[in-house]
Order: C-alpha cells, then sequence, then structure tokens
C-alpha cells in the first residue's frame, strides 16, 4: 500500500516549521505504511560545501570515523549525528575524495545522500516513531518528502525504505510496483547511473537522475518517464529547487494535492493534509494521471 | 439538530448512531463537523435522514446508502456511494476514484469532477457529474445512468451492458463496445428528468448532450473469435 507525502514552501517564513508539518502528515500516514519510514530534507547549505548523509549499523561510533575521512578533507569537516545517521558538511571538492575514503575504509556505512541541501534518514519502524528518533519535527528547509512502507515484494529492511537518492540533491518516493526495473537498470548502469539495491522504485530514481544529467528539466524529466516505466506508480520527487508530481496513467495509486499562497503540499490522502495550516482555504485536487506537476523556486 | 464533532467523537460512534436510529426517529437532520478525511464516514445508512458533512472525507463515503440524504461540502476519497442502493449523496466538491461503484439505485451528484472510474460495474445508480469524468468511467456498466456536464477520460463505457451514458462534452474515446447511440425525444425526457433530480434542469439545455451505450457485441460468444482463445 504505502504512504507518500511531500512539502514544497511557497512562503519561506514557513521554514522553520518545515519539518513539523511533515512529521504531523508522515504520522498519519503510519497505517498505510508501518514497516518503515523515511524522509528527505532540503535545508540550508554552504556556498562551496556538500552535506553527505551516512547510515551506519546501530551503535556506528561515527566520530571515531573523523580522522581519517577528515584527513582527505583537509581537516575541514563538519559532522552532526542522528541516531544511526550522521551528516557531514565537507568542501565540494573533496567529495570524491571522502567517498572513496568511506567506502575503502567502512564499507557498513552507505551514503544514503549527498548534494548541497539535501538530507535522507530512513530507518525501520514505525514512521511516527522514525521521524522521532531522527528529530524530523525540529528541522528546517524549503521542501522535504516523506515516505511509510508497508513491504509486499521485498524485506523489511532499511535497505528498501525510501526516499531513494541516485544524484545530487535528487530523490524520490514511489508508491507502486514497475515492472521493467530490471531491464531499465541494465540500460542506465550502461549510462553510468550507480544502483545500490535491486529495487524497483531506484530504478526510477535512476531513470529522472539520468535524464537531469543529460540536460531535461524536471518536468520534461517526469514527462519521459510516463513513456520509459512500465508499471503502477505516482512518485513524489524532490530536487534541490524543484519539487515533482507524477502517476502513471492507469492512477491506482492514491494522491491528493493541496495548493495555497504559502505551500504545495502531497498526500497518499487528504487526512495526511488535514493538519496542516490554512487548508480550510486551501485548493484541494487529485493530480492527473499521466500528467506532470512541478514547482521549482528561482 | 444532532452535530458530531469527528474531532472529538470516533467514526464509529458516529456510524453507530447513524445505523441505530429507526424509520420513525425524529432525528432526521444530523451535521457532522471536522470529517478531516476520516474514512467510511456515514457509510451504511439505512433510514430516510438528512446527513450534512462540514470539509472533505475520505474513502467510501456513504458506501451503502440507503434511503438517506449525505450531503458532503468539501471533496470525496476513493469509492464514494460504493453500492448505493437508493437514496441521494451530493459531494459539493471533487469525488475521487470509482464513485458510485456497483450503485444498485439512488442518485449521485458530483458537483466538481469525479476521477477515474465513475460509475464503474453500475447496476441501477443515476450519476450526475456537472464537471468531468476520468478514464474507463461506466466500466461494465449494467444499469441506470451516467450524466456528465463536462468532458470524459479515455475508454468511456468499455464492456457496457445497458446503462445510459449522455455526455454533453467530449469523451477522449469510447470503450470496446461503447457506441454512439440516437438522442430520441424519449432520451431527452429522460435525461430532462435526471437534471431536474439533480436540481439543474434549469442551468442544461439537452440537446447538448450526446448519448452512448452498448454495441450489444460482447452478449454472446461469437464463433469468429474462436481463434483468439
Amino acid at each position: 500500500m504505502c504512504g507518500i507525502v511531500g512539502l514544497f514552501l511557497k512562503d519561506m517564513s514557513l521554514q522553520p516549521e518545515l519539518g513539523a508539518m511533515t512529521a504531523g502528515m508522515l504520522a498519519t500516514m503510519c497505517d498505510r505504511g508501518p514497516d518503515s519510514a523515511g524522509f528527505a530534507v532540503y535545508g540550508a547549505g554552504e556556498q562551496g560545501r556538500m552535506k553527505l548523509t551516512l547510515r551506519g549499523p546501530a551503535g556506528t561510533d561515527f566520530y571515531a570515523i573523523e580522522g581519517r575521512i577528515g584527513a582527505a578533507t583537509g581537516g575541514d569537516m563538519k559532522i552532526e549525528v542522528r541516531d544511526t545517521h550522521a551528516v557531514l558538511s565537507i568542501p565540494e571538492r573533496a567529495l570524491a575524495d571522502v567517498r572513496a575514503v568511506l567506502a575503502d575504509t567502512h564499507p557498513e556505512i552507505d551514503v544514503v545522500s549527498f548534494g548541497k541541501r539535501v538530507e535522507i534518514y530512513k530507518e525501520v519502524g514505525r514512521p511516527d516513531r522514525v521521524a522521532e528518533r531522527f528529530g524530523l519535527a525540529s528541522m528546517t528547509g524549503t521542501h522535504a518528502i516523506g515516505h511509510t512502507r508497508m513491504a509486499t515484494e521485498s524485506a523489511v529492511t532499511t535497505d528498501g525504505a525510501q526516499p531513494f537518492s541516485t544524484g545530487a540533491d535528487q530523490c524520490l518516493v514511489h508508491n507502486g510496483s514497475l515492472s521493467n526495473h530490471n531491464l531499465l537498470r541494465r540500460a542506465l548502469r550502461r549510462e553510468g547511473v550507480e544502483f545500490e539495491t535491486e529495487n524497483d522504485s531506484e530504478v526510477a530514481a535512476g531513470y529522472l537522475t539520468w535524464r537531469i544529467r543529460e540536460g531535461a528539466r524536471l518536468g520534461d524529466a517526469l514527462d519521459g518517464a510516463l513513456g520509459d516505466l512500465d508499471g503502477f506508480f505516482t512518485f513524489v520527487v524532490g530536487t534541490e529547487a524543484g519539487f515533482g508530481v507524477l502517476r502513471d496513467p492507469i492512477a491506482c495509486k492514491p494522491a491528493v494535492m493541496a495548493e495555497t499562497d504559502k505551500y504545495v503540499a502531497f498526500g497518499s490522502e487528504f487526512r495526511a493534509l488535514a493538519d496542516l495550516p490554512g487548508i480550510e482555504a486551501a485548493r484541494v485536487w487529485e493530480p492527473e494521471p499521466a500528467h506532470p506537476y512541478f514547482w521549482e523556486h528561482a | 439538530m444532532p452535530v458530531v464533532d469527528l474531532a472529538s467523537a470516533s467514526i464509529r460512534e458516529l456510524n453507530q448512531s447513524l445505523h441505530d436510529l429507526g424509520s420513525d426517529t425524529n432525528e432526521t437532520h444530523w451535521k457532522v463537523l471536522n470529517p478531516r478525511g476520516a474514512h467510511a464516514i456515514a457509510a451504511g445508512l439505512q433510514v430516510p435522514v438528512t446527513v450534512e458533512i462540514d470539509g472533505h472525507v475520505g474513502y467510501y463515503c456513504a458506501g451503502m446508502n440507503k434511503q438517506a440524504k449525505v450531503v458532503i461540502s468539501g471533496n470525496a476519497g476513493v469509492g464514494l456511494a460504493e453500492n448505493m442502493m437508493s437514496g441521494e449523496v451530493r459531494v459539493l466538491g471533487d469525488a475521487s476514484q470509482a464513485a458510485g461503484a456497483t450503485g444498485h439505485g439512488g442518485l449521485l451528484v458530483i458537483e466538481g469532477n469525479a476521477a477515474a472510474r465513475c460509475g464503474i460495474s453500475m447496476k441501477g445508480i443515476d450519476i450526475v457529474v456537472k464537471g468531468s469524468v476520468g478514464h474507463m468511467s461506466a466500466f461494465m456498466a449494467q444499469a441506470g445512468s451516467l450524466v456528465v456536464l463536462g468532458d470524459a477520460g479515455e475508454s468511456l463505457g468499455d464492456s457496457i451492458y445497458e446503462a445510459r451514458l449522455y455526455v454533453r462534452g467530449t469523451p477522449k474515446s469510447l470503450g470496446a463496445d461503447c457506441i454512439e447511440k440516437p438522442m430520441t425525444g424519449h432520451h431527452k425526457a429522460k435525461l430532462r428528468a435526471r437534471l431536474d433530480a439533480a436540481g439543474i434542469g434549469g442551468e442544461v439545455d439537452v440537446s447538448e448532450f450526446r448519448r452512448y451505450g452498448s454495441a450489444r457485441t460482447l452478449y454472446n460468444f461469437h464463433v469468429d473469435n474462436v481463434d483468439a482463445y
């Protein structure tokens, strides 16, 4: 079944509330997906710096790895630990070196996301508790995307939790299932897109990464997905400045959107949107099948 | 008038109170506050009462309705008035997928748009949509009528049996075995009656509608198709 939520702020004065609003939406979707949860938050970025979100096994001492990785950045590294995840802030030029050292010395640690602004957290467990463990409610930013998973076709593991990120500042959440993901994954690997799992949703993320890398804007990349992805899907995607929604032509998977002059919000069901400020006066509608929707900050 | 605020009462409490009403009840007009997209609000009603719901509702609102009138001043989620038997359900906003699915009777009025599969497998219900309907509407429709003042999505009336479809706008495409049929005086009178029942008879010119229904070629096995099996 799965649940999806997304929030894209138009009024930047709401930024301090982004995490709390998203946490509320995610908690409402617990009963659509009680197995695992994850969320991406587009927070503040720093000029010339990149953020890496790392995930380690329970009990990982992220401060202990600081020495080796810090050396790759010339000592210019900041680390913020949140439960099983840690966000590293490093100079942009050190990204490749840091990833190489990490892969070499700490294969047990996964890079969940990288980019100027995005941070992604995901774990097994009830979505409201997962959000609490990572302190989602206190996070700030311009847009956020969340997912609650009811596992149907692969195990309840953190690897199967969403969002998936396959490019800098990009992420995708998916409700549905794809049928041509193996074929597409092979084709995308030949194009140099890297995949960490055998999950179908990660292929959708990789597909958009490839299209955007080839110069497509978010809306065009979503349009291409309609022709190249076969299966059932409702996607919500994030880029550094953008937020997009796409449903397959059959549109079996539910979707509701709301827009005010302050935000655009997405929920698998209206229940997820019911607590948002000003929702009584919002335009509430069901996104059309096979019609890409996207918003971008200037 | 009984007022149930779902901010404090549960859906079960509301629905149980409505199910407990006898056909001679004096509590004939109910108001429901703060629906907040909850599922199955006012489902399974059996007596002629009016229930006004103030806001957006979730899945299966007014499902299986018999005799009651349910008015929603917002949007409705999946399966609005599914399997309705009689009475009236009216949504002032949009309805999501499968509105009026398998309905046996009664009147469903959607003042906004209806999403995909509106009236799927309808069995006698009358549905009036002031906006447009999504793809595969009236799929396998067996009886009743679907009136659409706007447009219809792809594959309208796919595998239809005997229901009547009236569309003022343009269907994107007709489904298998669904064809346009002549609009006679008899049909115009029927359509007029449906629009009057929906309370919009005066606003609409019935001669602007086109009628669609079953070509009846899928009713029986045709020997020319034997190679397909």
